[in-house]
């Protein structure tokens, strides 16, 4: 697999940072599973934060600050080091890996056959996955074959994580593990590839009224 | 001679600091690696409006995880002050932020593996820290400002455009320009 669409740098950045709000960032760590070029640049990213860690002015501890660590880590017992679970040519063929990276899974569980679809039109479904951020909405898509991925071209920026199958637009294909980020200004009118269609991980900025004015609860209902 | 009651300082790197927090549970160990970064936890707490208290708290829970993770640090996938960066970063948008953190898990079966050895994984970690903190005065201010607002301040980009009444535009292209010099000095060239 060779990935070929990448998120922008800004976002691999904010995400080492830790300042990019949480939607996005399930883009970012999802499409991480796939992309050992991103895993490079967000550990290059986070010895940036290593070292401003380390060069900032310190800020003395209470006085007692040392002995009430050494209290709360008494038979607090290490964690042994995690070992790699089996991979999908190690399983055996019958047991079914979910398509699932584990970022995802901790939000929607591992099987996308069983989430509560919501039927959009032109036979695209969706999922909308609860975040508790209020600046991007992340959703999962589900698309048939031939048809359009929803929402392409509105106001804001968009990321596209495909997770099974793929889809095409003018200029290029994209295939499991690719993220085309879409920025502002662009229009581009994005089909589901022909066979199974497509799974993916859809990300974008929230309509500014929805970031502020409406209850989360409504959100669902009207289909954003 | 110096009297035998005298005390010296423990001079071994933050690294070996870990390891050996990690390999014989050592808590004169921990106690120093505590002495040396928590007060600059608790800063980085600080910096995004914790009072003193809670980033204290903050700070205590972060170092009671560095306990716990302790034998998952590999040294040579990153430095000791890098981990523990990471660490306190994760738990200040759990706590401060309110947000949840998605992570890479890196045992995932999906997990596509690195096919080369990165220009990261040749270099000493120690090292990296050190080019990278070089790299990172080198800067100019403008662009320094910025990686410190996204990284220390925890800003969104839109937030720091906001703050220095500059385009979001401009924001992102330094941040860019800043990481690109900052991969140089890693010798990643991609
Ligand atoms: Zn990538």
């Amino acid at each position: 697999m060779t990935i070929l669409h990448h998120p922008g740098d800004d976002l691999v950045l904010g995400y080492a940072a830790g300042s990019l709000a949480e939607s996005w960032s399930i883009a970012i760590a999802a499409h991480l599973t796939y992309c050992p070029i991103c895993r490079l640049k967000v550990e290059a990213a986070e010895n940036v934060g290593g070292s401003l860690l380390g060069g900032l002015d310190a800020e003395a501890m209470a006085p007692s600050a040392l002995d009430l660590l050494l209290t709360q880590i008494k038979g607090v017992e290490q964690n042994e080091p995690e070992k790699p679970r089996a991979s999908i040519k190690e399983s055996s063929p019958s047991k079914q890996l979910s398509i699932l990276p584990s970022a995802l899974q901790s939000y929607i569980g591992n099987d996308v056959d069983a989430l509560p679809w919501q039927r959009l039109k032109n036979d695209v479904f969706q999922y909308l996955i609860e975040t508790n951020d209020y600046e991007a909405k992340a959703r999962i898509l589900r698309i048939k074959a031939g048809r359009p991925v929803p929402s392409h071209g509105h106001r804001g920026r968009e990321l596209t994580l495909v997770l099974s199958g793929s889809f095409e637009d003018e200029l290029s294909k994209f295939s499991t593990g690719d993220l085309q980020d879409v920025a502002e200004e662009t229009v581009h009118k994005p089909v589901a590839a022909s066979g199974d269609g497509c799974i993916c991980l859809a990300v974008k900025d929230a309509p500014l009224q929805f970031k502020e004015l409406i209850p989360r609860i409504l959100q669902p209902v009207l289909n954003i | 001679m110096a009297p035998a009651q005298e005390v010296s300082p423990d001079t071994r790197s933050d690294n070996d600091l870990l390891l050996s927090i990690a390999v014989t549970q050592c808590r004169e160990a921990f106690s120093t690696l505590f002495q040396r970064l928590g007060p600059r936890v608790k800063a980085y707490m600080m910096k995004v409006g914790a009072s003193p208290d809670v980033a204290e708290e903050i700070t205590q829970e972060t170092f009671v995880s560095v306990w716990r993770k302790a034998r998952q640090f590999d040294q040579r996938k990153s430095s000791a002050v890098t981990w523990i960066f990471t660490i306190a970063r994760n738990r200040r948008i759990d706590r401060l932020r309110k947000e949840r953190r998605p992570a890479l898990d890196p045992y995932d079966p999906l997990l596509v593996p690195n096919k080369i050895p990165t220009p990261l994984e040749e270099l000493e970690q120690s090292s990296i820290v050190k080019n990278v903190t070089a790299s990172i005065e080198k800067l100019p201010v403008d662009q320094r400002d910025v990686v410190h607002l996204s990284f220390i301040e925890g800003l969104s980009h839109q937030e720091i455009s906001d703050r220095l009444k500059t385009p979001l535009g401009t924001i992102k292209s330094r941040l860019r320009l800043s990481f690109e010099k900052l991969r140089l000095s890693l010798g990643d060239s991609q």
